[in-house]
């Protein structure tokens, strides 16, 4: 039983991080019915830009300039970091997706594929291939609740996760934009003529959906501190199967889909050689979609809407 | 997904050069590349001395472009002085002659005239690989990158799905042709002791390529099957998912090396091999794509429902394009896994896949020519721009986002690939001149 609950605690943890990229995935299909491929690599340099920011903060404590406890720099890493990733994102549609808004949607995947290459790349060519360690900015502590073993920083990545979670949620429900973009979703061809521009809502979306990734980049460095340049590839492409398990453009169904993919993820280790562990997930995956091809949340869809 | 009109200015502006050229027919060219070949072969070796230069430049002089300028003019002159001049003038000067001959094939067989240009193109690359082994082992790739965006070009650019489970087929060739050559002719470490005599495998080494691909298509079932409920997004993903399923699946088969690999494959995908399953594999998909199977792609690609209602079989046809390219992604792996003689599971993955959707996308969708100028492209300038070392996957990138900015379905897409039209004579610039 505690080596069970052991396991949710990691899965829970692990699930975090799919979660929190699979919502930028769904968030941007939903307005332009489209994957933005290069999500996975925006993850990996959110976290880069959260190492160069924690690296530059605790230089700035050292100096003695100004004296920050180690959870506030942690705080402000990551959102600093989410605020400049965002600012990624947006370049990354103006670029690779607002000249493609009308090719085929092939098109647009690939150049999203490129992106993610040149972002690799272009952080193998400006900081070499060494791997880098994150900071270490809070202390690890463990507790042990009755035989399982919680550590503050696994709390941390699973309630940090959630807040954004929530937030996202209350934006997109409560706000005017939130309303805008819920619009752009339903319909994206009669909701620009009700004065809601396309040209704002997109950026704005892959705003946000860059920032939650990087986020999760920032917390995953948190989690496992060794950061090398292709860490964004297999997450995001497994996140991206969250994303489309749980439904096409449903925000809820994204986060919970994360979490199961870490908890399949986490339980087939548990019991079979960890070999294994991706072709048991995607064979679950595999009948999952075979018997609701739909995803969990998503609508059946006319393949009329777009192409 | 539209045609577009090629620009008519275009046409306009280079239409001297045009004309300069248009009287050659593919005979001329492949004989001024023959010519050109020879001279290399002949006195590349004296000339390289007297320019200056190390070795015979291996790629056309871009390599040593990009990596020692001082050189630059030597290189230039080289590929000047080999290349461009004698092809451009035994071409002209040959053009009666070529014209005549083209005249009198084209009123023989189809096959006829095919087979004399291909036998021409092969002794041209013979000639051209029997400089340096980098040559030859770059043709064999490029070639075997030709048969696989081929392959992708029918269920990507043909149906029109997005099928990211190429990868996972090329790996089921790969390890079926060489558990069968490995496994019946080598003595290996892992496979056992040889059944038969290695004189024989020659001569059974395509049944190993053909066996490779024939699991690749039984493979490629079990992503066309669900392809019949859904279309987009959730194809990407299963197959995306059979990808990962297969490259998981070798990693755990201690048989056949597990994550390490499987080597040891005989040296049987020599050039004249690869090169006829690379001109069978254009051929047959040619062919099929002409066909009424090929318009019941596009149908089943442009409106299903539409498709249905027309009577064209949508499940079938599904089944039979999925099957189809899966089988030359498989042989093409066999193919890939005798050229570099050994195999590991972490080539199949997502790198791959990316570089082969990115050549069927770079060269243009739904086109037989599209698919091979994109995959020679691709190949000639991911090896040209490899002194720029890690910046090569900078500029690739880069060049392919201005690609799909500007033409969207690729370079030369929605073209049609009619082997009498390129072996025509074109007597034309005599009459206008």
């Amino acid at each position: 039983m505690t080596y069970f609950l052991q396991n949710v605690i990691n899965a829970l943890q692990w699930g975090s991080f799919y979660a929190l990229i699979a919502l930028g995935y769904s968030m941007v299909y939903s307005i332009m019915m489209l994957f933005n491929f290069a999500h996975g690599d925006i993850f990996m340099t959110g976290a880069y830009i959260g190492l160069g920011i924690a690296t530059g903060l605790l230089a700035i404590v050292s100096s003695g300039v100004i004296a920050l406890p180690g959870w506030l720099i942690l705080v402000l890493t990551i959102i600093i970091s989410m605020f400049i990733t965002s600012l990624l994102g947006v370049l990354v549609e103006r670029i690779g997706y607002r000249p493609l808004r009308n090719a085929p949607r092939a098109s647009a995947a690939i150049t999203g594929l490129m992106i993610g290459i040149i972002l690799e790349t272009g952080n193998l060519a400006l900081l070499g291939a060494k791997r880098f360690s994150f900071p270490p900015l809070i202390m690890t502590k463990a507790y042990n609740i009755s035989g399982v073993f919680v550590t503050n920083k696994k709390i941390l990545v699973v309630l940090v996760s959630l807040t954004l979670m929530l937030a996202l949620d209350l934006f997109v429900r409560k706000t005017k934009w939130g309303m805008a973009m819920r619009a752009m979703s339903y319909d994206f061809v009669v909701v620009p003529l009700m004065g809601v521009s396309i040209d704002v809502i997109a950026p704005m979306t892959f705003a946000i959906g860059s920032g939650l990734a990087a986020a999760g980049g920032v917390l995953y460095g948190v989690a496992y501190p060794v950061l090398d340049p292709y860490m964004g590839i297999l997450i995001g492409w497994k996140a991206f199967v969250a994303a489309i398990l749980g439904g096409r453009g449903s925000i809820m169904g994204a986060a919970l889909a994360g979490f199961l993919l870490g908890f399949i993820e986490i339980f087939v280790t548990m019991i079979f050689p960890s070999t294994l562990r991706d072709l048991i997930a995607f064979s679950i995956v595999l009948v999952i979609l075979t018997f609701r091809p739909h995803g969990f949340f998503g609508k059946p869809y006319s393949a009329k809407l777009r192409l | 997904m539209e045609v577009k009109k090629s620009n008519p200015g275009n046409t306009k502006r280079f239409s001297g050069l045009r004309h300069f050229f248009s009287g050659i027919p593919a005979s001329g060219w492949l004989l001024a590349a023959f010519a050109a070949v020879l001279l290399e072969f002949y006195v590349g070796d004296p000339l390289t001395e007297i320019l200056g230069l190390p070795k015979i430049p291996a790629l056309f002089g871009i390599v040593i472009i990009l990596k020692k300028p001082h050189l630059i003019p030597g290189a230039f002159a080289y590929v000047g002085l080999i290349y461009l001049l004698p092809i451009i003038i035994v071409a002209k000067i040959t053009a009666p002659a070529t014209n005549w001959v083209s005249e009198k094939l084209d009123r023989m067989p189809l096959w006829f005239s095919a087979i004399l240009h291909l036998v021409l193109l092969y002794f041209v690359l013979e000639i051209w690989t029997d400089i340096s082994d980098y040559r030859l082992l770059m043709l064999k790739l490029t070639l075997i990158a030709i048969m696989i965006t081929l392959s992708l070009n029918i269920i990507n650019g043909y149906m029109g799905e997005f099928s990211c489970s190429h990868p996972g087929f090329i790996a089921l060739g790969a390890y079926v042709a060489s558990v069968f050559t490995v496994g019946l002719f080598v003595n290996d470490r892992l496979l056992g002791h040889a059944l038969l005599p290695q004189a024989l495998g020659q001569f059974l080494f395509p049944i190993g390529l053909i066996l490779g691909g024939l699991v690749a298509a039984v493979g490629a079932l079990i992503v066309a099957i669900p392809s019949f409920r859904t279309r987009g997004d959730y194809l990407a993903i299963i197959s995306l998912a059979f990808m990962f399923i297969v490259k998981s699946l070798i990693e755990n088969l201690e048989v056949v090396g597990g994550p390490r690999g499987l080597g040891g494959q005989p040296d049987w995908a020599t050039l004249p091999t690869v090169f006829v399953w690379a001109v069978l594999c254009v051929w047959t998909i040619n062919n099929f794509v002409e066909s009424t199977m090929g318009k019941a792609l596009n149908a089943v690609r442009d409106e299903e429902s539409a498709a249905d209602a027309m009577t064209v079989n949508t499940r079938k046809t599904k089944m039979i394009a999925f099957m189809f390219g899966a089988f030359w992604a498989g042989v093409g792996g066999g193919l890939f896994a005798h050229v570099l003689r050994y195999v590991n599971p972490g080539t199949f993955g997502i790198k791959k896949l990316a570089e082969v959707l990115a050549m069927v996308y770079f060269g243009g969708l739904n086109s037989v020519f599209g698919s091979i100028v994109g995959a020679v492209s691709f190949n000639l300038l991911s090896e040209a721009l490899r002194p720029l070392e890690i910046f090569k996957w900078i500029i690739i990138p880069v060049l392919l986002i201005l690609v799909m900015i500007y033409r969207p379905t690729g370079l030369i897409a929605f073209k049609h690939f009619n082997v009498k039209k390129i072996l025509r004579p074109r007597p034309g610039s005599k009459e206008r001149v």
